[in-house]
């Protein structure tokens, strides 16, 4: 009977799945990238986020803001674990608009990254999120379990998605890619290879750089996800444990009654 | 706890009589949880803990949620995502109270097809029911108000394409709609007021729970045979029953602990999986999803909402008949409303004299297939609203009408049912035979 309820419940699950990643839609392409925080146990890559906090400060920062990030979080542990001193150079870079003094000033570690600069250029903190199916790039049902929800799979697969064809609509040029549901989109491209030089002498294809960027843009939209799926086993352990101790007891407390002659409970 | 007759609680110690006399809080407490429950009980009569525990807990992290939330329209989304960030567990408080509602829902479900089955909803347990439909109805508008508040973009347009329902009541439609989103469109207003009902609202169900548990108290619970308990004499009745503890709550513990199990492996590696990622893009008045779709347990009421379109007959009779006033949109949203009037009238449609769908041959194969269409309707309501979705909508949506209004009504009078146990103690025994390996079990054992 337990299996019975456990069936249904995930058939309930299943079919709203479907529901979901219909709803999502989307015509194109995503490859399914290997990510180091795919499944139960998937954590992030420290290393893989420091490099694509890198590509986005000295790419993707000149159009697009991550506004919904304070910069302290990048010395976070389960998130690019900067040094203390490195955060505080780091934000150093950016200037922010302070109320208070109704001016502009350097950027403190409590201070927010900024909003996009360029009117059409969305803010990317939650992109890893809003993007692709929850579901995994392909598939349907629990996939996302194994594989995470496909926002990184989609990103990189934009990022590379490139064909090089051009065309002018209304005075503006869009660019092909096989990602993009539309398949133009109104962002160049903005990977070349060798755009960044890494400090831990990866090579800067365009494959790599755009894994590492995803990577740390799934890492700005789910920051806490180590702590997350930590919480989680745990639960799941202890919770597993008191099930186990809770059938037994109740197996003990009916026998008296599921056994022999007697009728009525034990007094 | 009039019906079922046993002990009472006596105060035994100086300090208990003296409490007793003046508020008998302890005896209520001991009454409650002593409760003679039927000891045939099966594992689908686990759902109602599970939904104590849902509503307690999202309560809980509710409260807390609301320390940190801010219900404005340009602070709302950036708030939820500071809870996500800075707040300590916050990510955690969120993700629980985000798949909370879904687990409510999967027990609410389990737990009203489990009524249906097993003919709960009969006499004399109509209050029961009729109680459990308002606390259904009152957690739809809870969770359609939740989903309002980390305005998103579904949350935006989902409010917009409810609230606008209203305005498809003729004459008065225009001033309700208004009255509703506090002004023109859904605004500011709206998630004010949202964001107060939310909150308001579960304690609403606090009270109708109280309710619901005191009704059923009152009448017994039912069983799976349906067969009620001898209330003869205190003897009779203790051989059909066992003391709610420590039997049961040992029982629904141990099935509350392997469904949170499973719903803390939702929460801690897919907190996703049930939502939809257009809800991580602010709420945007000037450009509309491609699919609007509501969250996963409203899609079934969704699909009967959208099944009956202008070219349906009849919606066009009806729309005839009241001289233009009952149009498409408003005809759905009758439909809507009316599937789950036609379930809270299911004690007096149901004409049969037997309670327990075990016993009811015909009644079996109609209610799984309501079941089945259930979950069709599901589906079809996560479809865009074209063929061949549209009439299967339609098809779908007259079962379910036509399993209330029709079926049920017709079961009682051409069934033949199946001979039911004497007593629960008869069926008690007969399963514990089966189950130690005997197969010549005396009392009369209904197939199953």
């Amino acid at each position: 009977m337990i299996r019975k309820i456990t069936l249904s419940a995930l058939a309930a699950l299943a079919i709203a799945a479907g529901g979901g990643a219909h709803a999502a839609g989307g015509a194109g392409h995503v490859e399914d990238y290997d990510f180091s925080f795919e499944g139960p146990f998937g954590i992030y890559d420290q290393m893989q986020l420091q490099r694509g906090l890198q590509v986005y400060t000295e790419i993707c920062s000149a159009c697009h803001g991550l506004q919904y990030v304070p910069f302290r979080t990048l010395g976070d542990s389960g998130g690019p674990d900067l040094p203390d001193d490195q955060v505080r150079a780091y934000a150093e870079f950016y200037e922010v608009f302070d109320a208070e003094i109704d001016d502009f000033r350097v950027a403190l570690p409590t201070d927010h990254f900024p909003e996009s600069g360029l009117e059409n250029a969305p803010d990317l903190s939650l992109m890893a999120k809003k993007r692709a199916g929850f579901h995994g790039p392909y598939g349907l049902g629990i996939s996302q379990l194994f594989r995470g929800m496909g926002g990184a799979e989609y990103i990189t697969s934009l990022l590379v998605g490139y064909t090089g064809e051009e065309k002018e609509e209304a005075g503006a040029v869009l660019y092909e890619n096989e990602a993009f549901s539309g398949g133009y989109l109104s962002m160049g491209p903005p990977l070349w290879g060798d755009d960044v030089e890494y400090e831990d002498g990866t090579e800067a294809t365009i494959e790599q750089q755009a894994q590492d960027v995803s990577a740390f843009l799934m890492w700005t939209a789910e920051p806490k996800m180590n702590a997350r799926k930590e919480a989680g086993f745990i639960a799941v352990l202890f919770l597993t444990i008191l099930s186990v101790l809770l059938y037994l007891t109740n197996k003990r407390i009916w026998a008296p009654l599921k056994k022999g002659k007697g009728t009525s409970p034990a007094e | 706890m009039a019906g079922i007759p046993h002990d009472h609680y006596e105060p035994n110690s100086k300090g208990e009589k003296w409490l007793h006399r003046r508020l008998p809080v302890v005896g209520l407490l001991y009454d409650t949880l002593m409760i003679p429950t039927p000891k045939n009980l099966n594992w689908m009569w686990i759902w109602g803990i599970v939904l104590t525990f849902c509503l307690a807990m999202q309560i809980v992290t509710g409260i807390a949620l609301a320390m940190h939330y801010t219900p404005h329209v340009d602070m709302a989304f950036a708030s939820v995502e500071h809870i996500m960030r800075n707040v300590n567990g916050g990510h955690m408080l969120r993700y629980l109270h985000m798949n909370g509602g879904s687990l409510f829902f999967i027990a609410v479900y389990a737990h009203i097809f489990r009524g249906l089955y097993y003919g709960s909803y009969k006499e004399p347990r109509e209050v029961t029911w009729i109680i459990g439909i308002l606390i259904f109805v009152l957690m739809m508008g809870t969770a359609f108000m939740g989903y309002v508040l980390p305005w998103g973009q579904m949350s935006f347009w989902g409010a917009t394409v409810i609230t606008g329902l209203f305005g498809a009541i003729p004459l008065v439609g225009d001033a309700i709609l208004t009255w509703l989103q506090g002004g023109p469109a859904v605004d500011n207003a709206t998630l004010n007021r949202f964001f107060s009902l939310h909150y308001l609202l579960p304690f609403l169900i606090v009270g109708l729970v109280v309710v619901h548990i005191w009704a059923f108290h009152t009448t017994g619970n039912n069983n799976p045979t349906g067969v009620e308990v001898r209330r003869t004499s205190k003897e009779d009745a203790e051989k059909d029953t066992v003391p709610f503890w420590p039997y049961f709550v040992i029982k629904d513990l141990f099935a509350l602990a392997v469904i949170l199990a499973i719903f803390f492996a939702i929460v801690g590696f897919m907190p996703n999986y049930l939502g939809h990622p257009d809800n991580y893009i602010e709420a945007n008045p000037l450009v509309t999803p491609t699919h609007i779709v509501p969250e996963w347990y409203f899609l079934p009421f969704y699909a009967i909402l959208r099944a009956f379109t202008g070219d349906v007959w009849v919606v066009i009779i009806a729309n005839w008949v009241t001289g233009g006033i009952v149009d498409a949109k408003f005809f759905g949203v009758i439909a809507m409303f009316g599937a789950i009037i036609v379930m809270a009238l299911a004690p007096w449609l149901d004409t049969s004299s037997v309670r327990s769908g075990k016993y009811r041959p015909m009644f079996k194969w109609w209610f799984w297939l309501l079941v089945a269409d259930f979950f069709f309707l599901m589906w079809l309501g996560a479809m865009p609203a074209e063929e061949p979705y549209a009439s299967l909508s339609l098809i779908a949506s007259a079962y379910w009408f036509g399993y209330f209004l029709v079926i049920l009504p017709l079961l009682g009078v051409i069934e033949k049912p199946l001979p039911q146990p004497e007593t629960i103690e008869a069926d008690f025994e007969a399963h514990k035979a089966k189950a130690n390996g005997g197969t010549g079990a005396a009392e009369a054992t209904p197939a199953e």
